[in-house]
């Protein structure tokens, strides 16, 4: 792929233009097409509008996340009525609340923005964490090669037969069990401190990190082993570039297109990851409200009251929708042969 | 090939290793023990507890413990009885000797049931589950893929990508509750939650009647898993077809006049096929572990309620079984799969 994107960059400045050029307007031809790109656009325009959503979320947001009204809980606003017929027998109208308040008075569509701050934090931690790991260790691994690429793809292919899904619940599981109550002053009290403060965001990117960075590993590697053997790479050398200097001058910016694009296609799979743990209650620490946990509470009156699970997954839908258009866009922009592929 | 195939076997069992030692680990980490209770029981009783299942002796004998009832095969004149600490699952008379393979041990959590009975009960529907949403992944991706190569360009083929991004970007925990929302709830046509199939299963894992009573259950849960995965293999048919189609062996064909129908079941669509039974590995071992999340929202009594459960109630010899059964899943799906592949594409050589 590199030399694909090396290619591309070559044909728009066959006009001779300097080589510091051929880098910038690769970028800039990407971003172009982009922009060309609707659906991308689109996308990009969600998670912009979500990102706002999240941070300006006390602004948006008429009341608290957290805030209980009991003599509220399972109140709808009359015109969900025409949306969901099944509750018109029984459900007590309130017009307060835009989607209808839950189970304990909590208004619905408050912790549906404030649940985009879980989930837009996981789909951008969880690319770094993976994207730091793996980028590393594959680099390590194909610059090196031989017996230290070996033994690093070895341990790689080992980790790739864990049942990811089900290792990931039982890491979760051991970081809530074991730091549940430290002692105070300890590193593992600090931890779960940290973990406290951040509504129990901080276990779930640590799961998520260990269990992603295998793919990215093994995709820089490859990506790695493709440039290293270039003639760019041999001239740095003879004029005595150091190994770091080699790494991140000269392999890593030739490389990074198709990192990124996997990283991008990645962010769903991340986000629908936390809001599983969320479902299962393993993830964010209630009351934080994530859209998975939202889900889950709401399923279990979804007879009664669907508008309970199904706002909150329609919101995840959206978001997903939205980072994946983006991460096609993306792709086809920095190597168009791909279009259409995975 | 033969060495191809050995050398795998030997990664399941590096895997098995480091996977075990890992989740034992982690397991025991975890302050407290299976038998942790609200009211605490008395100190005798823990004692005898603690000794019924050496939970008492150092870790490292407990591990050997396990892993050697697990993989050693056991041979004995005596036959299987119904003790809860002899309940293998594999059990073969070989003249007057038994050879018993796999003890699981028994579940700390439901009393009176092993490891293996879990298996037994609940796998097969987990297995149903899976395979059925592979199943549908085959039959929308395919014919989605194709069509949309075949007619590139076309409302066909953006009609078709956009199926593919509506699949990808619907998890089950979304699309599953709407569905329940709109058949079992709103329509009332199907039943929003359970599975039909009980125990005695066919083969072991099939259900004995397919009859409706079967089927209301086994409509939606399937499609939920599985409409994610058609998307994947829609997009990568569409991608490998449209490759295969610009080939000059294809060229030739046309060339001498093959109908073009020909052309593209004999010549094009046999090799476009080839990249989609690759990814057929990673996708049932996908699917396998994604009926977690599919059982879990549609209520289905599997093996992922077992687990989740199981790790909440400290219920090591749940946890543990669970994890290495799909590791050995995982690794043999894989292993299947690039056998067929070398079938398939003879070019593929992996000694």
């Amino acid at each position: 792929m590199a030399e694909q994107l090396q290619a591309l960059g070559r044909k728009t400045t066959a006009g001779g233009a300097p080589l510091t050029a051929t880098r910038e307007s690769l970028w800039k031809d990407a971003l172009r097409r982009l922009v060309r790109n609707r659906a991308a656009v689109v996308g990009g325009t969600i998670i912009v509008i979500l990102i706002l959503a999240a941070v300006f979320a006390p602004f948006i947001a008429p009341y608290t996340y957290d805030g209980q009204i009991l003599k509220d809980q399972n109140t709808v606003p009359q015109w969900i009525l025409n949306l969901f017929p099944v509750m018109k027998n029984y459900a007590k109208i309130n017009n307060n609340y835009l989607l209808g308040a839950d189970y304990v008075g909590r208004d619905l569509f408050s912790r549906i923005v404030y649940g985009a701050r879980v989930s837009l934090t996981v789909a951008f931690i969880g690319p770094i964490i993976s994207l730091i790991i793996g980028v590393i260790y594959g680099s390590i691994s194909g610059f090196f090669g031989g017996r230290v690429d070996n033994i690093m793809m070895r341990i790689v292919d080992v980790l790739y037969g864990f049942p990811t899904l089900l290792f990931i619940i039982l890491l979760l599981a051991f970081f809530r069990g074991t730091l549940a109550r430290p002692e105070p002053g300890t590193f593992s009290y600090s931890i779960s401190q940290l973990d406290a403060q951040m509504g129990g965001m901080l276990f779930i990117f640590i799961g998520i990190g260990l269990t992603a960075w295998e793919t990215m590993a093994r995709l820089t590697r490859g990506q790695v082993l493709s440039v290293r053997e270039k003639e760019f790479i041999e001239a740095a050398r003879t004029i005595g570039a150091s190994n770091l200097r080699i790494m991140f001058r000269h392999i890593l910016p030739n490389i990074i297109g198709p990192l990124v694009v996997a990283e991008t296609l990645a962010i769903p799979g991340y986000i629908s990851t936390e809001a599983f743990l969320s479902f299962i209650g393993l993830g964010v620490n209630p009351p934080t409200p994530s859209w998975g946990a939202m889900i889950s509470d709401g399923a279990q009156v979804i007879r009664t009251y669907p508008n309970q699970t199904i706002f909150p997954a329609l919101a995840l839908a959206i978001t997903m929708f939205a980072f994946n258009f983006l991460g096609d866009g993306l792709r086809d922009a920095l190597d168009p042969r791909l279009r259409g592929t995975q | 090939m033969g060495r191809y195939i050995a050398r795998r076997l030997i990664y399941l069992f590096v895997v098995l290793f480091v996977v075990s030692v890992i989740t034992f680990g982690l397991m025991h980490a975890v302050p407290g023990g299976p038998f942790d209770r609200e009211k605490k029981l008395p100190k005798e009783i823990m004692e005898n507890l603690n000794k019924r299942y050496h939970l008492d002796e150092p870790l490292v004998m407990q591990y050997g413990r396990y892993m050697y009832d697990v993989m050693i095969p056991h041979f004995s004149i005596k036959a299987p009885t119904s003790s809860l600490l002899d309940d293998h699952l594999f059990n073969v008379k070989v003249g007057p000797i038994w050879i018993k393979w796999m003890n699981f041990g028994p579940s700390y959590s439901s009393r009176s049931r092993t490891v293996n009975d879990i298996f037994r009960d609940q796998l097969p529907i987990s297995m149903q589950l899976g395979l059925m949403a592979l199943f549908v992944a085959l039959v929308i991706g395919l014919p989605l893929g194709i069509l949309a190569a075949l007619k590139q360009n076309t409302i066909f083929d953006y009609l078709g990508m956009s199926v593919a991004i509506f699949g990808v970007s619907v998890p089950v925990i979304v699309l599953g509750p709407i569905l329940i929302y709109i058949f079992g709830v709103s329509l009332k046509l199907l039943p929003p939650t359970g599975w039909g199939a009980k125990p005695p299963y066919v083969l072991g894992f099939l259900p004995a009647k397919l009859d409706w009573n079967f089927w209301k259950y086994a409509i939606m849960p399937p499609i939920a898993l599985g409409l994610g995965s058609s998307a994947i293999i829609a997009r990568l048919t569409r991608a490998s077809l449209l490759q295969v189609i610009r080939e000059d062996y294809i060229r030739t064909a046309r060339a001498k006049g093959l109908q073009e129908r020909l052309v593209i079941t004999r010549h094009a669509l046999k090799n476009s096929l080839i990249p989609v039974v690759t990814i057929l590995g990673p996708m049932f071992a996908a699917l396998v572990t994604g009926t977690f999340v599919t059982e879990l929202t549609f209520g289905i009594p599997g093996m992922g309620k077992y687990f989740v459960t199981s790790i909440t109630n400290r219920d090591y010899p749940v946890i543990m079984g669970t994890i290495l059964l799909y590791v050995v899943f995982l690794v043999i799906a894989n292993l299947v799969v690039d056998i067929l592949y070398a079938y398939l594409d003879p070019r593929i050589r992996y000694d």
